[in-house]
């Protein structure tokens, strides 16, 4: 089955597969063997322990990490393996960093519209155009000619969104994007990641916001020791968990 | 004190040397045109090198970098201009100059971008190859820019260190600035030529020291 969705973008294929994905560093084994779907638009909230291997999985579905075997799908289409143009899948797979990660050197327009003209190849003026859309849906098309800087934390994090929503990609990779941010600047950003959400995009968060997971994630993942122990809606993981050690967790944020 | 006027601060004599230490002065620049950007060049490819992944690449420029650090640079010039002969090879002046200032200052500059490029966090460039860039896209739009400012000043006080170090082209006969002076105070027995060639490096580098110097404030605030 699998490979008959490699063979190109089937429609009913999921936006984002995983299958069987291992990674260790070392002797120290990280993913134990990960499967996971997440359907087109589709919200998935990632939770679980410090250690337990969120970002790392995350890491490796745009394969930042290589992993050591399994494969990662997105839409249908092989980003690992052999043959795969790794610069293109790339394009189709945004990435939001805890840190942001902004270029300091250039202009919020300028970060955004960096991939549209080096990778996509856009003349300079349709690049300023798409990206001033971009940074319009995160708010900040006022703040396009100023530096990261010139910006707070939150605001440097919606431009991080405006720069991979402007390659429009079919899945978008959140890791922690508000733990960074000080507590009354995470507020923007959860409004911006929840209008994203219901303009259609794809989700995968990893994010300890629990309150923000429980009215606006369609599906919630709990990780501990580098497997899925627990998926389903919100109000079950949340509500009635069925194991041990997401009970444990949770209850640490519930007191 | 009177003598002392005489022997260093003759005007009639830097008058008359002036012309050749001019000329002299002109073949210091020649010298730096051709040298500096060939060895930031030169630095930047083995910087690069320095840190790449191909574990032969890397080791090849590291072992480049040390060694030419390691080499003070009159023992290399004299080595390739009168020592290469003895293996049939024998070069001109300017080329022995050029060869060996370009091994010297690769060197120098590779040690200085490669703290550049280590400065900047690996969050950029993941950020950027999450977009799509190739890695050289990513190196070239990212990387080397942040790169470069954050070791600015010590790039322009490497260039410095270069005008300076043109002087020791002398010793293989360059009729460069040093070289014009003495071959003055030779022909007058009197130092003020040297004071005259000493003078115009002043004012040749002088501009330069106080731009890095006001870089630096800038970085430091
Ligand atoms: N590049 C690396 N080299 C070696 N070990 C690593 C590397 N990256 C992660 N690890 C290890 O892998 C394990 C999982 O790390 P990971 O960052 O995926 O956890 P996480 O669930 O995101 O944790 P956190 O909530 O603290 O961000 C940790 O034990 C970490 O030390
Ligand atoms: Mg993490």
């Amino acid at each position: 089955m699998a490979s008959v969705a490699a063979s190109g973008g089937a429609a009913d294929a999921a936006a984002l597969s995983v299958r069987a994905l291992h990674k260790s560093f070392g002797a120290d084994e990280v993913l134990k063997g990960i499967d996971l779907d997440v359907r087109r638009g589709e919200m998935v909230f990632v939770l679980g322990p410090s250690g337990s291997g969120k970002s790392t999985m995350l890491r490796c579905c745009n394969r930042l990490e290589e992993p050591d075997s399994g494969e990662v799908l997105v839409e249908g289409d092989r980003l690992t393996g052999p043959g795969v143009n790794l610069n293109r899948m790339r394009q189709r797979i945004g990435m939001v960093f805890q840190s942001f990660n902004l270029y300091p050197h250039l202009s919020a327009l300028g970060n955004v519209t960096l991939a549209l003209r080096r990778v996509q190849g856009m003349a300079k003026a349709e690049a300023e155009a798409a990206g001033i859309e971009a940074l319009n849906r995160v708010g900040l098309s006022d703040r396009a000619r100023h530096y990261p800087s010139q910006l707070s934390g939150g605001q440097q994090q919606r431009v991080a969104i405006a720069r991979a929503l402007a390659l429009k990609p079919s899945v978008m990779l959140f890791d922690e994007p508000t733990s960074a941010l000080d507590p009354e600047l995470v507020g923007d950003v959860l409004d911006v990641m929840r209008d994203v959400a219901g303009q259609g995009m794809t989700m995968l968060v990893v994010s300890h916001e629990m309150k923000f997971a429980r009215d606006a994630a369609d599906r919630v993942i709990f990780m501990d020791g580098g497997v899925i122990v627990e998926q389903g809606p919100p109000e079950q993981v949340f509500g009635a968990p069925t194991e041990a050690r997401t009970r444990a967790f949770l209850s640490r944020f519930h007191g | 004190m009177e003598a002392i006027l005489q022997q260093f601060f003759n005007l009639d004599i830097m008058a008359k040397a002036l012309p050749l230490v001019l000329k002299g002065l002109g073949v210091t620049l020649l010298i730096c045109a051709v040298v500096i950007p060939l060895g930031a060049l030169g630095g930047l490819v083995f910087a690069i090198g320095s840190v790449a992944k191909n574990r032969a690449v890397r080791w090849v420029s590291i072992a480049f970098v040390d060694l030419f650090r390691a080499t003070p640079p009159l023992v290399l010039l004299i080595f390739i201009y009168a020592g290469l002969p003895f293996a049939g090879l024998k070069i001109s002046p300017f080329a022995a100059v050029t060869v060996g200032f370009f091994l010297n200052n690769s060197a120098y500059f590779a040690e200085i971008f490669r703290a550049g490029l280590l400065s900047v966090p690996k969050g950029q460039g993941e950020a950027a190859r999450s977009t799509g860039l190739t890695g050289a896209q990513t190196l070239l739009w990212v990387t080397l820019p942040q790169a470069v400012r954050n070791v600015l000043p010590d790039l322009l006080s490497n260039v410095v260190e270069v005008v300076k170090l043109t002087s020791l082209a002398s010793v293989v006969s360059l009729g460069e600035m040093l070289h014009a002076a003495g071959l003055v105070r030779s022909v007058t027995y009197n130092a003020s030529p040297l004071v005259l060639a000493a003078g115009l490096y002043l004012l040749l580098l002088w501009p330069l020291v106080r731009v890095i110097a006001r870089f630096e404030r800038r970085i430091a605030s």
